[in-house]
């Protein structure tokens, strides 16, 4: 468990960062919460000759109100992510989803836009921030961009971060009053979910007004459940309401066959737990 | 007796006193192998096979002996026969089929993971750098991966995992209770059941285990003294030492082997490892200290596995639900090699699988069969949680077949208390027990009657979350063993301890024992033990072990047998002190021997206030200005014990667990157990065994399982695949105790070491089958995942084949990993 030999950088600003991954380039891999990464290198799956640290840049940390949004600062722990109030009032969906993230030695290590980055189809921050349609800033050499979240995941381990970009900021819209729950389905508590359903829904009265869902380890990227939020809206907030729209939360998915469960049973769970998780996020579970 | 045993009112027996060793183990400031650094130590780092069968067709070393400060790099070939071999100990049947076993082998590997080059540099991170330049050609022969194919492969042209050999089978072990005259022949009552009676047919598969022992396995051999040192994080220092020198021609008194604190073993570290003789091998040929710690890739991958059974059973019985008969036939995986205990593992069950009941008939067979993967040995219970699961599983599916509650179809087969002593079928002769009072205990912990109406009432609303409450009422052979019977199943060691007491002349008491400790509690039990026994304090006490130079004769720590047979043995030793004293306290009393009384750590002259603690007597020999004439001036005294039967404790524990049908999670409701471990020296590290034991049976039960693809790869190589528990998936425990002291040590103790692992598994599975019944069925295999309960329910079956592929975490190449 000895990592090969690497060369580190540790910028203290975004520019210095990105002028360090502009010399460096292909040689180079960025370091956030080191928290996927470490375990790649001590088990030498990979070996870069830079690593290039972005925890001393100081403005990459922090939630702050960005009026219509919360920005989150792409360093931010989990832990402060989750313990943030405005993210409990405007995200709740975040809030709950992290409660379940890892154990808290990762949640006080690990950071909010690194998990994103890594794009693990497993991880526990994808699915919500899918469905809650947050924007990705990223940084390269000539400005900064905005990505949707529909367009940021790519694939497995894949987004549309380009090699000389770096991502800095993830702005998720305000949804203050809707209801969430984050169904995480494990054998063991420190296990990456097997399947995971992230929901958040809006009320009126007893009806459902609009719902937003995303699927945790049902393709190679984070999914949207939109049949399953077209047909909930104005349904009852009641079991026979949402039953019908969870059945078909798995359609369009192509989940991964392993040791913890064939994608056949990754797509009924998917159905099991849109419904739970709906009516969670409404306050019926 | 049954009775929950209270300590005696001034003894340390019985108390809950806190482990004297747990400042230092817990936080690691102590000498653990990796620990310790010597002056000039070179470290190595090993090059494993990808390939589970191959031919070395060359091995290029030039690029990584060029790294920086490498100082050699070492094949297979360029150690010969310095590097000794391992051992088999128990070749189970004369015709036993071993493949030779060196420890870096010359043309061929035979599993995954085994070492085909050794790098020795003068940091262990330029050790691994340099591993990685070299560079070994392989051939890949055809690879015997499953076992059932592997057993029968010499007979349809399969894969043959040494081709060599011409066949996977090492040994066929058979036990038959009509031809050992201890019970009748059971195709006949299996050929009675089925005209008459009940006959239950069953395969059961014990999935491979890997023991994942807290601290990777780590040796330092240090060869500049007059003896070689060899510091290993081993159970067996004693036996290690032995198998060093009987392989490699050094005097076993020029070799010293130091099991200094070693964390966690389970049965894992019962080996003496190609690694250790590597090292060895290395050290010796540098003439430099030289250490080897594994990483904990390499120990998931290489350490040795267990369990990996399949068990095929005929129950036999009369309507009324009388069992007439059992019938055993396994096969048995040994992985690529014969390990130390090797073929011996299953045949530690074959004594077993009739558990607490009297059955007439008994028959039982294993098939011990070598495949490409990593070779498997003793795992906490070895054996006897594959016995134990595989009667208890029986007895509920009878009790089923019934339509009977499986406490008292298991009442009406178990023995009762008062026909104790019992000879089992198999043979055994157990000596103390009470069933009917554990049971009765458990039941009212449980509270078995009222989860059963919940049980009744969820099923009649068809409740999505189903309720299951399992059985396991279990006995087991521990306290390895009658160095006679061992004998008669040609295993190649004996079974008894040694001990040592040692009364220094300021008063303090060390105490050497045999039994080496890797984690138990050995330096609290045994303290309370000589301090009750001589009358000193405990704090007095100082317990040494693990060092063949300090404890110079024991066959170490496995099997439940430390306290048993090593307490026994320092029982012993200390009673030798009393009476070496007894005469020099009547010498300086001026007492007649006969006068004196030895009570309190006092000898008292009777009718008098006079008297001298044993302390005293201790200085006084020290000094050795007055003793009597001829005597030597010692009172330390040492004790070698050879018990006459094994040890037999017992309990019936109970699970509920909460079965969701919609996803097949379980999770655990309660568990209640009522073990007899005849007398407890320390309640609180008794409750540590259960409770360890208990999550180590039940993971078994509900996660863990090792893997491996059609190429003979590991899956679960890391612990993000390998599910071992923590505590946030458990649940507490309600244990308590019945005593039936054990009638073959004084302290009438027995072993509490693999009791939880071994009852919890069966009772696991039989609560979550017990939940599904209505569903209509009788069997989900291990681990009981949530996607096999799942298709159980909706399909039938047992739930179907892990699916042999991981998905991955850590991305190996693309990717930000920001």
């Amino acid at each position: 468990m000895i990592p090969a030999a690497f060369g580190y950088v540790a910028p203290t600003s975004v520019e210095e960062a990105l002028a360090a991954l502009a010399e460096h380039g292909d040689d180079a891999k960025i370091i956030a919460g080191g928290q996927s990464l470490l375990p790649v290198l001590r088990m030498r799956l990979n070996a870069p000759e830079w690593v290039i640290d972005l925890g001393r840049i100081a403005s990459l940390r922090g939630v702050r109100d960005g009026g219509d949004h919360l920005a989150i600062g792409a360093m931010t722990t989990h832990h402060d992510v989750g313990q943030d109030p405005m993210v409990h009032e405007h995200a709740l969906l975040i809030s709950k989803a992290i409660t379940h993230l890892a154990d808290a030695q990762v949640r006080h290590r690990g950071t909010f836009g690194g998990a994103l980055a890594h794009a693990d189809p497993a991880g526990d921050l994808g699915a919500p921030a899918l469905a809650l349609d947050a924007i990705f800033v990223v940084q390269g050499p000539g400005g900064s961009r905005e990505i949707p979240a529909a367009d940021f995941f790519v694939d497995l381990f894949e987004t549309a971060i380009s090699d000389d970009e770096i991502l800095t900021e993830i702005r998720v819209p305000k949804y203050g009053g809707w209801g969430a729950s984050y169904e995480k389905f494990v054998r063991i508590a420190h296990q990456w979910p097997i399947v995971a359903v992230a929901a958040s829904v809006r009320l009126e009265g007893d009806t459902i007004a609009e719902a937003r869902i995303g699927l945790t380890n049902m393709g190679s990227t984070p999914v949207r459940a939109r049949a399953t939020e077209q047909m909930l809206a104005g349904q009852p907030a009641t079991e026979e309401g949402v039953a019908a729209a969870a059945a078909l939360a798995a359609d369009g998915t192509t989940p991964p066959s392993d040791l913890n469960g064939d994608a056949d049973y990754r797509r009924h769970l998917a159905t099991v737990l849109t419904r739970r998780a709906v009516l969670a996020a409404a306050g019926r579970g | 007796m049954t009775a929950t045993q209270e300590p005696a009112a001034g003894t340390e027996i019985g108390r809950d006193r806190r482990r004297k060793e747990d400042q230092r183990l817990i936080t690691g400031r102590t000498r653990w192998t990796d620990n310790i650094t010597l002056p000039g130590m070179l470290h190595l780092a090993m090059v494993r096979s990808p390939f589970p069968h191959a031919r070395i067709t060359g091995i290029e070393t030039e690029a990584a002996k060029q790294s920086p400060n490498v100082v050699a790099v070492l094949t297979g070939a360029d150690l010969g026969e310095a590097q000794g071999a391992c051992i088999n100990a128990w070749p189970v049947v004369p015709d036993q089929v071993t493949p030779a076993h060196l420890p870096m082998p010359v043309d061929r590997v035979a599993f995954a993971g085994e070492t085909v080059a050794v790098v020795v540099a003068r940091s262990a991170a330029e050790a691994r750098d340099a591993a990685e330049l070299v560079e070994v050609d392989y051939e890949e022969l055809p690879a015997a991966l499953d076992l059932k194919d592997a057993a029968a492969a010499h007979e349809n042209g399969g894969a043959i995992a040494h081709p060599d050999l011409g066949t996977n089978v090492s040994a066929v072990w058979r036990f038959d209770s009509a031809e050992a005259g201890t019970g009748g022949d059971v195709e006949a009552a299996i050929a009675e059941a089925r005209e008459n009676g009940i006959v239950i047919e069953r395969e059961y598969r014990q999935q491979r285990l890997i023991p994942a022992f807290m601290e990777p396995r780590s040796t330092v051999v240090d060869p500049t003294g007059e003896q070689i040192t060899v510091w290993s994080a081993t159970q067996v220092p004693h036996i290690l030492r032995f198998a060093i020198a009987a392989t490699t021609g050094v005097p076993e008194s020029k070799i010293r082997v130091i099991a200094p604190d070693v964390g966690g073993g389970f049965g894992g570290k019962l080996q003496q490892t190609p690694e250790e003789m590597i090292t060895f091998a290395v050290a010796r040929r540098l003439g430099k200290p030289v250490k080897f710690t594994e990483t904990r890739s390499e120990s998931l991958l290489t350490a040795h596995h267990g369990r990996d059974q399949w068990q095929r059973l005929t129950l036999a019985a009369t309507k009324d639900g009388h069992v007439t008969g059992l019938k055993v036939d396994l096969l048995a995986d040994l992985g690529a090699y014969v390990a130390i205990v090797g073929g011996g593992v299953p045949v530690l069950g074959a004594f077993m699988f009739n558990a607490i009941y009297k059955f007439p008939a008994y028959q039982f067979q294993t098939t011990n069969v070598l495949t490409n993967k990593t070779w498997t040995d003793a795992y906490r219970g070895a054996g006897r949680p594959e016995a134990t699961f595989a009667i208890e599983r029986l007895m509920d599916e009878l009790a089923a077949e019934l339509g009977k509650d499986p406490l008292e179809v298991r009442e009406l087969n178990w023995i009762k208390h008062e026909e104790f002593p019992f000879t089992t079928v198999a043979g055994l002769e157990y000596d103390s027990g009470n069933y009917e009072a554990a049971t009765a205990r458990a039941k009212e912990m449980f509270g078995y009657d009222a989860l059963r109406a919940e049980q009744a009432e969820r099923r009649a609303r068809k409740d999505k979350v189903q309720l299951g409450i399992g059985v396991s009422t279990f006995t087991e052979m521990c306290g390895l063993a009658p160095s006679r019977v061992l004998g008669s199943l040609n295993y190649g060691a004996g079974g008894w301890e040694h001990a040592e007491v040692r009364m220094l002349a300021t008063g303090k008491v060390e105490v050497v024992t045999g039994a080496s400790a890797h984690g138990q509690g050995h330096e609290t039990a045994f303290s309370q033990i000589v301090a009750d026994r001589l009358g000193v304090p405990f704090e007095d006490i100082e317990v040494l072990h693990g060092d063949t130079q300090i404890s110079h004769k024991g066959l170490d720590t496995y099997g439940s047998r430390s306290l048993v047979v090593g307490g026994e043995a320092l029982v012993r030793a200390a009673d030798k002190v009393i009476e070496k004293a007894r005469p020099i306290a009547a010498h300086l009393l001026e007492a007649s021997v006969d006068d004196l009384e030895f009570s309190g750590g006092r000898f008292a002259v009777k009718g008098t206030d006079q008297g001298m603690a044993i302390t005293e007597i201790a200085t006084a020999v020290f000094a050795a200005h007055n003793l009597p004439d001829g005597l030597e001036p010692s009172i330390d005294s040492e004790a070698t014990f050879d018990p006459v039967n094994f040890n037999y404790p017992h309990g019936t524990h109970l699970c509920a667990v909460e079965v969701d049908t919609e996803t097949g999670q379980v999770k655990l409701r309660s568990y209640a157990c009522c073990d007899d471990i005849g007398n407890v020296i320390n309640p609180l590290i008794v409750a540590g065994q259960v409770h360890g034991g208990l999550v180590q049976g039940i993971a078994q039960a509900l996660w863990e399982e090792a893997v491996y693809d059609d190429n003979g790869t590991l899956v679960t190589g890391s612990f993000v695949d390998y599910l071992l528990p923590t505590a946030a998936d458990t649940i507490s425990f309600d244990l308590d105790h019945t005593t039936s002291p054990a009638t073959t040590n004084s302290l009438g103790t027995k072993g509490v070491g693999e009791a939880g692992t071994i009852a919890s598994t069966p009772a696991v599975v039989n609560a979550v089958v017990d939940a599904l019944r209505p569903y209509g069925v009788h069997d989900v295999a291990m681990p009981c995942t949530p996607e096999r309960v799942w298709r159980a329910i909706n399909s039938g079956g047992s739930g179907g084949e892990t699916t042999e592929a991981a998905a991955p975490h850590f991305d190996e190449s693309e990717g930000a990993a920001q």
